[in-house]
């Protein structure tokens, strides 16, 4: 089982997403945004960070990068992807998942354990997880307020695709508290928080996220 | 060499905590009678005569701008 790590100019978070990989079990392969080689992953993640500093829009640039081609073909043949933090933005600006995620409503840099519910445990990323589970992992960021048409947003609701929000109070503004969400296929998805973080709790809040390298690992062997 | 501008604003319905910001500095400042502030981005492309209409609203709906949050105009200004 090999699952991949993608490294962006700028990309912070490459290290610690490779090392909670080799946590789950798989093993875990360095991807090179230049280069248009998935070097035969059966998952792909794309860490936290800011790629290209940010410019234009959080994700805008680095969704052109020469992987993120091999990424999308995969991603809609069925490849689990999952987007973390500044992932998660560049699989908006890819069009892989809706949305957009937009400058935090109160303007602060939002560093902090976050708990979480659990709200779809049947995407790739999180049967691992009981229904409606609580956990806790780290949330660093600037850009994390999920922004979408209403129309966009009850679609998410009403099918399940709302697969993390936040408990507690909004930390960013996000519709419906919105943390995380999935494509219609539950193989792709997006989370502002970083699981890869929290992969062991002598060095994490909790070791919650590892649930989400374990699902994919199953949803690889599944299918 | 034709410039091109391509001013880029987030959609009305969208939430600006930074023109927020903007506006609620100002009266801080003693500039009174601002009622509202939208902050958005303004892009000057020189272009060359080749580059159509067509070709410079495709640069700013897939990239200058997210159309799912932004809205963008493009004017040429000089030719």
């Amino acid at each position: 089982m090999r699952v991949g790590a993608v490294t962006f100019p700028g990309t912070l978070d490459d290290t610690d997403t490779l090392r909670a990989i080799a946590a789950s079990g798989a093993e875990a392969v360095p991807l090179w945004h230049g280069d248009a080689d998935l070097r035969g992953v059966d998952a792909v993640v794309l860490p936290g960070g800011f790629s290209y500093g940010d410019y234009l829009r959080a994700g805008a640039i680095a969704r052109f990068a020469p992987v993120m081609g091999e990424v999308i073909d995969a991603a809609r043949g069925g490849m689990p992807v999952l987007g973390i933090c500044n992932g998660f933005q560049v699989l908006c600006e890819a069009g892989l998942l809706p949305g957009a995620l937009l400058r935090n409503a109160g303007l602060h840099f939002v560093c902090k354990d976050q708990w979480l519910k659990v709200e779809n445990n049947t995407t790739a990323w999180t049967s691992r997880y009981e229904p409606g589970a609580e956990i806790i992992i780290p949330l660093k960021n600037q850009d994390g307020r999920f922004a979408a048409p209403r129309s966009t947003v009850d679609e998410l609701e009403g099918e399940g695709r709302v697969v993390f929000r936040y408990l507690g109070d909004d930390p960013n503004g996000s519709l419906g508290a919105i943390a995380g969400i999935s494509d219609k296929t539950g193989r792709i998805v997006g989370l502002m928080p970083h699981p890869e973080h929290a992969i062991d709790a002598l060095t994490g809040p909790s070791d919650d996220g590892l649930g989400m390298f374990l699902s994919a690992l199953d949803s690889v062997v599944a299918s | 060499m034709p410039r091109v501008v391509v001013d880029v604003m987030p959609k009305p319905e969208i939430l600006d905590p930074q023109g927020q910001a903007v506006a609620r500095a100002l009266p801080r400042l003693g500039f009174d009678g601002v009622s509202d502030v939208r902050q958005g981005k303004h892009f000057e492309l020189e272009v060359d005569d080749s580059v159509d209409d067509a070709t410079l609203a495709k640069i700013a709906e897939g990239f200058l701008s997210n159309p799912v949050v932004e809205d963008f105009v493009v004017r040429r200004v000089q030719s």
